[in-house]
C-alpha cells in the first residue's frame, strides 16, 4: 500500500524526523487557515503541493492547462488563488498515465531555503534478506539514473535486523554525505527516525528525495526531509489499524479494489485477451503465453488455490467490465481442486454473466475428464484446450 | 536416494488442527507419507484421524516421536513464531506453507537461522515432494499443498518459485513417462529460506538426479545467481523457464516477490542470465519437460 507525502510526514514526524511544518488541506478554506498560521510563525514563503500517488507533480499539468503541481507562494491571497486553480483539478504527470488524478489534498507547508539536496532511502536488500540505507550526494534527481551512471555517488549500510541502526551507522553515512560536523547530531537523530519509521512502520520502503540541508531564519543549517514517499508491506497491515486508516482508495483501480474483495489478485493491463488462472506463476505464464502467440493480456488474475464458484464468477464479472476485453482463457491447473468443480464454477458464471465473447477453458489435473465433460455439454459456446499452449492458440486465433 | 526428504523421514506437521493444515495432512497420510505429530498450542493430548499424536510444543514432539522436520501451516501473524519454535527444536528442515507472513517478521527469522543447523524451504510455498513408488507414487514423501498423485517416481530434480507452475513441469514430465527425485517449491516471497542456488547444489550432488527443470519469475537476482553457478559447476543439464516477460514494472504479480522494481529482476536478465550459462530456455511454459529432455 502507498501513502501520501503528507501521511509519510506524519509518521515520519512521529519518530523524530524533522520535517517542514505545514498542513494537509482538503478545502479552500483549509488552505487559507493554514497558509495564515504559517504567515503568522514567520514564514516568509510556503509552498503548495498536489497529494496523489505519483511522481513528477512538480513538471505536471493540470488538464484545465494550469502548469505545475507544486507551487511557491508569497501571501496568503497566492496561496488561496494557487489552492483554487489545483483542488479538484486533475494532474498529469509521467507517472499517472494521460488519465492523471485528481488532486483532492493539498499540502500547504513552510517553503525551506535549500542549501543541498541530497537522497536517502531505507528498503529490504532481497540478497542479505536484511534491511539496507541507501544515501547520496546527488539528491532531488532520479536516483535510477545516479545509479545507473554514478553508482560511486550511492553508500550503502546494511542494517543488522537483530540490532536495528546504530548510531555509528548513522554517523558513517552523514560523514559519507559530506555533511558539515555540526550538523552530525541532527544528521544521526534524523537517519535513526528514518530507520526507525522504516522498521516499526513495516515499510517496504521509505524514500526522502530531497533529503535537505536548510537555511533556519536564524542563518543556521539543519537537515530536514523536504519530500517523503512512504510504501508499505500488505502483509503487515493487519498489526497497523492507524495506517490502515490512510489508504486512499481513490488511488487505487476500481477493478482491483474490487477483485480483493473475492480473495482475487487482479491486475489490469492493456490488451484484450483477458485471463483468469489459479497461481501467481502460472497466471503470469499465462499472460506470456498470450504474447508469445501473438495476443495481448488484457489483465493478470490469479484466483489462487481455492477457485470457488464465488470466485470465478466474481472474476468473471471483474474481467468483463474491461471494455476492451474481446475474448477469455482460462486455465487451471486442479491439482487438489477437482476440475468438475472448476467447470461448474465456469459454466455458472459465463451463464450468470451472459457471456458473449469467445471462451477458451484448459483444464488439467484432478477429475479432468469429468470436468471436460461439464464443459461440453453446457450448452455454452467454449473451446476446449488441451495444452497451455494449443488454449492460448485459439483464444489467440479467434479474438 | 533424494534432496532434503525420503519416503522414511518423520514429519510434524505445525498447525495440523487447523482446517488448512488438518486437510493437507490427511492427504500426506493418504499418500503414504509418515505423518507422525501435530503441534497446536493449547490441544496437546489430542489425536488427529485416529492416529497422529498432537503435542503443545514442537519440543515436545521431537521428544516422543523422533521428528525431524515439520510443515508450518500457521496462520500469517503467527507464522515466524512457529518457524523459529522449529528451528529451536533442532529440526532439521522447516517447510513453511503459509502465505501472508510480514516482510519484517521473516527478515528477524532469516536473521535467527544464521548459524543454526536447520534448513527453511518457503514460506509461501507448496513444498516438497520426493515421489514413491506406489501407484500414483504414493508412498513417497509429501510435504506441503502438491497433488500427489502427478507425480512419478524418477531422476528429474524440479525447483521453482511457483506452485502452479511446478505442478505443470512435474505433469509434463510424469505425462511423458518421466519420473522425479525431488520437487521443492521455494516460495514467491522476497525473503525465503533456501535459494534456487541452494536446491541446484543439492540435486548436483544427489547421483539420483540426472536432470534438472528451474523455474523462476520476475523480482530479485536469485535465478541469475543459480545461473552463474551452474555455468561453471553443474554436472546436470538444466532446462529453465521465466514467468513474467509481460508483468508491468512496478507491479506485484500475485507473489510478494514478483515485482520488478528500478529496472531490476526483469524476466529479460534472467532469460539472457540462463542462455550465457548454457541453460536451455523454454519459450513457453508448455515446453519445459521438453527442452529439458531434448539434452538429456
Amino acid at each position: 500500500m502507498n501513502i501520501h507525502e503528507y501521511q509519510a510526514k506524519e509518521l515520519l514526524a512521529r519518530n523524530g524526523v524533522n520535517v517542514p511544518s505545514g498542513k494537509a488541506c482538503k478545502s479552500i478554506e483549509e488552505a487559507q487557515t493554514a497558509a495564515q498560521a504559517l504567515f503568522d510563525a514567520g514564514q516568509s514563503m510556503l509552498v503548495i503541493k498536489s497529494q496523489i500517488h505519483a511522481g513528477g507533480r512538480g513538471k505536471g499539468t493540470f488538464k484545465s492547462g494550469f502548469q505545475g503541481g507544486v507551487h511557491l507562494c508569497k501571501s496568503v491571497e497566492e496561496t488561496v488563488e494557487t489552492a483554487k486553480a489545483m483542488l479538484g483539478e486533475v494532474l498529469v504527470t509521467k507517472q499517472t498515465g494521460p488519465e492523471g488524478r485528481e488532486v483532492k489534498t493539498l499540502l500547504v507547508a513552510s517553503a525551506e531555503k535549500i542549501v543541498k539536496e541530497l537522497y536517502l532511502a531505507v528498503l529490504l536488500d532481497r540478497n542479505t534478506s536484511k534491511p539496507i540505507v541507501m544515501a547520496s550526494t546527488e539528491g532531488g534527481v532520479d536516483i535510477e539514473e545516479v545509479a545507473e551512471k554514478t553508482p560511486e555517488k550511492i553508500v550503502k549500510e546494511t542494517i543488522d535486523p537483530a540490532m536495528g541502526m546504530m548510531p555509528y551507522q548513522a554517523r558513517k553515512i552523514a560523514a559519507a554525505l559530506n555533511l558539515p560536523s555540526s550538523l552530525t547530531g541532527q544528521a544521526t537523530k534524523l537517519l535513526m527516525g528514518v530507520y526507525k519509521t522504516f522498521w516499526s512502520c513495516d515499510a517496504s520502503m521509505v524514500e526522502i528525495n530531497p533529503l535537505c540541508i536548510v537555511e533556519n531564519v536564524d542563518e543556521t543549517q539543519g537537515i530536514a526531509a523536504v519530500d517523503a514517499k512512504i510504501s508499505l508491506d500488505d502483509n503487515a497491515l493487519y498489526r497497523h489499524k492507524d495506517i490502515l486508516e490512510m489508504r486512499d482508495l481513490a488511488e487505487e483501480a476500481p477493478l482491483e479494489i474490487e477483485a480483493g474483495k473475492f480473495d482475487l489478485n487482479y491486475i489490469k493491463l492493456h490488451g484484450n485477451i483477458a485471463c483468469l488462472v489459479n497461481g501467481a506463476g502460472l497466471a503470469m505464464a499465462t499472460m506470456d503465453i498470450i504474447k508469445h502467440y501473438g495476443g495481448d493480456p488484457a489483465n493478470f488474475l490469479d484466483v489462487g488455490g481455492g477457485a470457488s464458484r464465488e470466485q470465478v464468477t466474481a472474476a468473471f464479472k471483474i474481467i468483463l467490465s474491461d471494455p476492451n476485453v474481446k475474448g477469455i482463457l482460462v486455465n487451471i491447473f486442479g491439482g487438489i481442486m477437482q476440475c468438475d468443480v472448476i467447470a461448474e464454477g465456469v459454466v455458472s458464471a459465463a451463464k450468470e454473466t451472459n457471456l458473449s465473447i469467445p471462451l477458451v477453458v484448459r483444464l488439467e489435473g484432478n477429475n479432468v475428464e469429468i470436468g471436460k465433460k461439464i464443459l461440453n455439454e453446457s450448452g455454452l459456446e467454449l473451446i476446449s484446450g488441451d495444452s497451455m499452449a494449443d488454449a492460448a492458440k485459439k483464444i489467440v486465433a479467434v479474438v | 536416494m533424494a534432496i532434503l526428504v525420503t519416503p522414511e523421514t518423520k514429519v510434524l506437521v505445525q498447525g495440523i488442527t487447523g482446517s488448512f493444515g488438518g486437510r493437507h495432512a490427511q492427504l500426506s497420510l493418504e499418500y503414504g507419507s509418515q505423518i507422525v505429530a501435530g503441534v497446536t498450542p493449547g490441544k496437546g493430548g489430542q489425536t488427529f484421524e485416529d492416529k497422529v499424536p498432537v503435542f503443545d510444543t514442537v519440543a515436545q514432539a521431537v521428544a516422543e516421536t523422533g521428528t525431524t522436520t515439520s510443515a508450518v501451516f500457521v496462520p500469517p501473524p503467527f507464522a515466524a513464531d512457529a518457524i523459529l519454535e522449529g528451528v529451536d527444536a533442532g529440526l532439521d528442515l522447516v517447510v513453511c506453507i503459509t502465505e501472508g507472513i510480514p516482510v519484517n517478521d521473516m527478515v528477524k527469522v532469516k536473521r535467527a537461522l544464521e548459524g543454526s543447523k536447520t534448513r527453511l524451504i518457503g514460506p509461501n510455498c507448496p513444498g516438497i515432494v520426493t515421489p514413491g513408488d506406489g501407484k500414483q507414487s504414493s508412498g513417497g514423501c509429501r510435504i506441503g499443498i502438491a497433488p500427489g498423485y502427478i507425480h512419478k517416481k524418477g531422476n528429474i530434480g524440479v525447483v521453482s518459485r511457483s506452485g502452479t507452475l511446478t505442478y505443470e513441469a512435474v505433469w509434463q514430465l510424469t505425462c511423458r513417462g518421466v519420473g522425479q527425485s525431488t520437487c521443492v517449491g521455494i516460495g514467491g516471497d522476497p525473503v525465503n529460506g533456501t535459494s534456487h542456488l541452494d536446491v541446484i547444489k543439492m540435486f548436483n550432488d544427489d547421483p539420483d538426479t540426472h536432470g534438472i527443470i528451474m523455474i523462476g519469475e520476475i523480482g530479485g537476482s536469485a535465478e541469475e545467481e543459480a545461473a552463474a553457478w551452474i555455468r561453471d559447476n553443474c554436472k546436470k543439464p538444466v532446462a529453465g523457464f521465466i514467468a513474467g516477460t509481460t508483468a508491468p514494472p512496478g507491479r506485484r504479480m500475485g507473489h510478494a516477490g514478483a515485482i520488478v522494481s528500478g529496472g531490476k529482476g526483469t524476466a529479460e536478465a534472467k532469460i539472457e542470465a540462463f542462455r550465457e550459462a548454457g541453460i536451455q530456455v523454454a519459450q513457453t511454459p508448455s515446453e519445459m519437460a521438453d527442452v529439458l529432455l531434448k539434452v538429456m
